[in-house]
C-alpha cells in the first residue's frame, strides 16, 4: 500500500537537463516522514513480537523434549507404552489414538457442515439466514468443557446402544470389532461400549461441524452469480445449479475446511480426558472402551511426572505441535488458493 | 448429469390446438402439495419405525428415529415421483437432506445449552453459589453452602490480564497486516492462520515449560493469563484483520488523495471505519479464552479457595472448576460442576449477543450520538468556510460602491451540511 499512496514525504526529483528535448523519466522517491517511520516500525514490531512468541513455543518444546528425545531416539514412534521411568515410551499408540479421535470426528463433521452450510447459502430464505449463520458462530463459541460434560452425562449413555448395534452387525469389520463383545447376551453391561473414541469423536465433532462450516459456506457464496443464473437458464433444478455449479466452485473450501477442522479436531483435550479411559497401546477398536489422545496424556499426566517423564511429555506436545501446524499449513495453502481471485481489495 | 440432460428431460409443451389459458406457475415460497408430501412421509416414516420397532428391538431412542428418518427420506421420495419427473425428485430428496443436517446440527446444539442450563439450575438459583468458594464446602454439603465464586474471581483476573496483553499488540499487528501487501506480511498472515487453530494445550504446555520449569515461576493466575494470551493472539489477530480487510478501499484512495500519510489514514480514516468489526474481534476473543480449560489446567494449578492475587498462589477458573468438580464423580459436585459450566456458558452468550449486536453494523456505521456528533462537526465547518469567505468577500469588495451589499454575510444556516 506504500508504494502507491503519495504521502507528503514524497518528493519528486526534476532531473532534465536545461535545454534538452529528450526529458528523462521522472524519478519518484519515497522518503517517509519519521511519523510514518515510526508507525511502520511499531506495526512491524508487533508483527515481530507475535512471530517470536510462536517461535517460542516451537522452541522452548523442542529444549524440553530433548533430553527424553535423546535417550529414546527413533524408538519413540514406534513404541506403544508410556512408562517413561524406565525408558520405554512412544508415541505409537497415543498417536494412534489421536488421529482416530480426529478421523472419526471429521467423518461424521464432513456431511453434516456440507448439508448445514449448503443449507444456509443455497436453500434458507433469506430472513432466517443471518440467525442460522449466528447459531453456527454460537456453536464455534461453546466451551469445550460444555461438550465435554454434556457428552460425558447424556451422549454417553445414548450412544452405548448405538454402538452396541454397529458392534452386533459390522463386528467383522475390524475397526468395529469388540473384543469380549457377545450379542447372544442381551444382558451384557454396556461398560464395554463406553468411554470410547468412537464416543469422543461424536462430541468433537460437533466442535468442528462450526470450523468446517464456515469455510465451506464462505466459499460456496462466492460462486459466480453468472454460473448459477447460467445454470438455472438451462433448466437445471437447485440440486443440478448446486452440483454442477456450487460444488465445483466450493471444492478447495471443502477440502481446505475439512483439513481445518482436522487439525482442531487432533488438539482436542477436555473431552477426551472427561470421557476416555486411557490406554497407551494402539486401540484399533473404535467402539471398544479405551483410547488415548497426546493432548489428553499431556493433562492427565503432567502433574505426576518426574523431570523426565515431564521431558517425554514435552516431546510428544512437540509431535503433536508438528502435526497440527502442517496440516493447517496445507489447509490455509489449500483454502487460500481456492479463493484467490474471488475477492479484489479495493 | 449434465445440464442439457436436464434442459432436454423438461416436460413438452402441447404442440397442437388452441393455447389453453396459461395459470402462472408458483415457482417460489411454499406449495400445498410440499407440505402435504412432507407431512405424509414423515408420518409414513414415524409410523413405519414404531412398527420395526414391535417386530424387531432397535437399539433405543436413537435407533428409532434412525430408521424413522431413513423411512421418512424413501417415503418422500415416492411421494414426490407421484407427480414430478427424476431431476425434481433428485432436488426435493436433496434439499431435505441439506435441511435435515442443518436441523440436526442446531438440535445438537440446543440440547448442549438446554441440558447444560437444565443440570446447572440447582446450583445457579443459590446466591451463595456466587459469593463463597469451596474451601470449607464438603462433597455431601447441601447447594446453599458454598460456591464457585473462588472461579469467577479467579476467571475474571486470567481474562483480564490475558485482555491487556493481548488486545494492544493483536490489534497493531492486523493493523500491519493491513497496511502492507508485502511478501513477509502474506507470510506473517498465513503463519497466525496455522497458528489460529494450534491446539490449546499447547500454549499451557509452553507457558508450564517457560514460565514455571525454565524460570522457574509458580502456578498462578499469571501464569493460567500468559497462556492464554498465547492462545488468544494469533485468533485475535485474524478476525481483526478480516474486519480491517472489509474497510472499502475508495476510503484509504480518499484520505491519501486528500495528502494524508498512509499512517494517518490508518489511523483517523480506517480504524475508525472498522471499530465495530474491531470490536467484535475482540469480544469474540474474549468469549474464545473464556471458555478455555485445558491451558489454564497446566499452568493455574488449583485451588478451592478464594485467591485474589494473580501473581502468587495457585487460581481456579470457571472451566477449570468444572472439569475438577465433575472428575470427582460426586453428585453435589457434579451440580456444581454444571452451575460453573451454565454460568460461563451464559457469559459466553452475552458476550456473543453483545458481538452479534455490535458486528451487525457494517463498517463505518455510526450511533444516534456518533451521527449528531459528526453533524455538529460539519455545521461547525461550514460555519468556518462561511466566515472565511465573507472575511475574503469582505477585502475583496471593501473599495466597492455600496450597490452590492457585502457587510451582510451569507447565511450559515443556509449552507449547513446536512448530511
Amino acid at each position: 500500500m506504500t508504494t502507491v499512496t503519495p504521502g507528503f514525504g514524497r518528493t519528486v526529483a526534476h532531473t532534465a537537463p536545461q535545454g534538452s528535448d529528450q526529458r528523462p523519466r521522472r524519478q519518484l522517491v519515497d522518503t517517509k516522514a519519521p511519523a510514518e517511520k515510526a508507525f511502520l516500525g511499531l506495526t512491524r514490531g508487533s508483527a515481530l513480537v507475535v512471530l517470536a512468541v510462536i517461535a517460542l513455543v516451537g522452541i522452548f518444546l523442542t529444549i524440553k523434549a530433548v533430553p527424553a528425545l535423546k535417550v529414546a531416539k527413533f524408538s519413540f514412534l514406534t513404541t506403544q507404552a508410556w512408562q517413561p521411568d524406565i525408558h520405554r515410551f512412544g508415541i505409537a499408540g497415543i498417536m494412534t489414538g489421536t488421529i482416530l479421535i480426529a478421523l472419526v470426528a471429521v467423518v461424521i463433521a464432513v456431511p453434516v457442515a456440507l448439508g448445514l452450510a449448503l443449507y444456509i447459502t443455497e436453500v434458507a430464505p433469506a430472513r432466517i439466514k443471518r440467525t442460522l449463520v449466528s447459531l453456527v458462530d454460537l456453536m464455534a463459541a461453546v466451551p469445550s468443557v460444555v461438550y465435554g460434560l454434556w457428552a460425558l452425562l447424556f451422549l454417553q449413555g445414548r450412544v452405548v446402544g448405538v454402538s452396541r448395534w454397529i458392534a452386533t452387525w459390522f463386528g467383522w469389520i475390524p475397526l468395529f470389532h469388540v473384543n469380549g463383545a457377545d450379542p447372544s447376551n442381551p444382558v451384557q453391561s454396556g461398560t464395554l461400549y463406553s468411554a470410547s473414541t468412537f464416543i469422543v469423536g461424536i462430541a468433537v465433532s460437533l466442535m468442528v461441524i462450526p470450523i468446517l462450516c464456515s469455510v465451506m459456506r464462505e466459499t460456496f457464496s462466492q460462486a459466480p452469480l453468472g454460473e448459477r443464473e447460467g445454470a438455472y437458464a438451462l433448466g437445471a433444478t437447485r440440486w443440478g445449479m448446486i452440483r454442477s455449479v456450487v460444488l465445483p466452485f466450493g471444492k478447495g473450501g471443502i477440502i481446505g475446511g475439512t483439513m481445518l477442522g482436522l487439525g482442531r479436531a487432533l488438539g482436542e483435550t477436555i473431552v477426551v480426558i472427561l470421557i476416555i479411559s486411557p490406554v497407551y497401546n494402539a486401540n484399533l477398536h473404535i467402539l471398544q472402551s479405551g483410547g488415548n489422545s497426546v493432548s489428553g496424556l499431556i493433562a492427565n499426566l503432567y502433574s505426576e511426572s518426574s523431570a523426565f517423564g515431564t521431558s517425554a511429555l514435552m516431546a510428544a506436545g512437540l509431535a503433536l505441535f508438528a502435526l497440527t501446524l502442517t496440516i493447517n499449513f496445507a489447509a490455509s495453502a489449500v483454502v487460500a488458493r481456492s479463493r484467490s481471485g474471488a475477492e479484489s481489495d479495493a | 448429469m449434465s445440464l442439457l440432460d436436464q434442459a432436454i428431460t423438461a416436460p413438452d409443451e402441447p404442440v397442437s390446438g388452441a393455447p389453453a389459458p396459461q395459470v402462472r406457475r408458483k415457482v417460489r415460497g411454499v406449495r400445498r402439495d410440499m407440505v402435504l408430501n412432507l407431512a405424509g412421509a414423515a408420518l409414513a416414516g414415524l409410523s413405519g419405525s414404531w412398527l420395526l420397532g414391535l417386530v424387531a428391538g432397535l437399539a433405543g431412542i436413537v435407533g428409532f428415529l434412525v430408521v424413522a428418518y431413513l423411512l421418512f427420506v424413501v417415503a418422500y421420495a415416492v411421494l414426490v415421483s407421484l407427480t414430478e419427473d427424476r431431476p425434481a425428485v433428485k432436488d426435493a430428496v436433496m434439499t431435505v437432506l441439506m435441511a435435515s443436517m442443518a436441523v440436526l446440527a442446531f438440535t445438537a446444539l440446543g440440547l448442549v445449552i438446554f441440558f447444560t442450563l437444565a443440570k446447572g439450575w440447582h446450583a445457579l438459583i443459590h446466591l451463595n453459589n456466587y459469593t463463597q468458594d469451596l474451601s470449607s464446602t464438603g462433597e455431601l454439603a447441601p447447594l446453599t453452602q458454598g460456591g464457585i465464586g473462588h472461579a469467577i474471581v479467579g476467571t475474571l483476573w486470567m481474562i483480564g490480564i490475558a485482555v491487556v496483553f493481548t488486545v494492544p499488540v493483536g490489534l497493531v499487528a492486523a493493523v500491519y497486516l493491513d497496511m502492507t501487501r508485502s511478501r513477509p506480511a502474506t507470510t506473517f498472515r498465513t503463519i497466525v492462520e496455522a497458528m489460529s487453530a494450534l491446539p490449546s494445550i499447547l500454549a499451557g504446555l509452553f507457558v508450564y515449560a517457560a514460565w514455571i520449569l525454565t524460570l522457574g515461576f509458580e502456578h498462578s493466575g499469571l501464569a493460567a493469563a500468559l497462556a492464554l494470551s498465547v492462545m488468544m493472539l494469533p485468533y485475535m489477530i485474524r478476525a481483526s484483520d478480516l474486519a480491517l480487510r472489509l474497510v472499502p478501499g475508495s476510503l484509504r484512495e480518499a484520505s491519501a488523495a486528500l495528502g494524508a500519510p498512509s499512517w494517518r489514514g490508518e489511523v483517523q480514516v480506517v480504524i475508525p471505519t472498522a471499530r465495530s468489526g474491531l470490536a467484535t474481534a475482540v469480544i469474540l476473543g474474549i468469549a474464545r479464552g473464556i471458555g478455555e480449560a485445558s491451558p489454564v489446567l497446566l499452568t493455574a494449578g488449583y485451588t478451592k479457595t478464594i485467591n485474589a492475587d494473580p501473581l502468587h498462589g495457585p487460581m481456579a477458573s470457571l472451566p477449570l472448576i468444572a472439569l475438577k468438580l465433575v472428575q470427582s464423580g460426586n453428585a453435589n459436585y457434579t451440580a456444581r460442576a454444571f452451575a460453573a459450566a451454565s454460568f460461563l456458558l451464559l457469559l459466553v452468550i452475552v458476550l456473543f449477543v453483545i458481538a452479534r449486536k455490535i458486528g451487525g453494523w457494517g463498517p463505518g456505521h455510526l450511533s444516534e450520538r456518533g451521527l449528531r456528533r459528526v453533524r455538529e462537526a460539519s455545521a461547525r465547518d461550514a460555519e468556518r468556510f462561511a466566515r472565511s469567505q465573507a472575511a475574503r468577500d469582505v477585502a475583496a469588495f471593501a473599495p466597492a460602491p455600496s450597490g452590492w451589499d457585502a457587510t451582510s454575510p451569507p447565511d450559515p444556516s443556509s449552507t449547513k451540511d446536512t448530511r
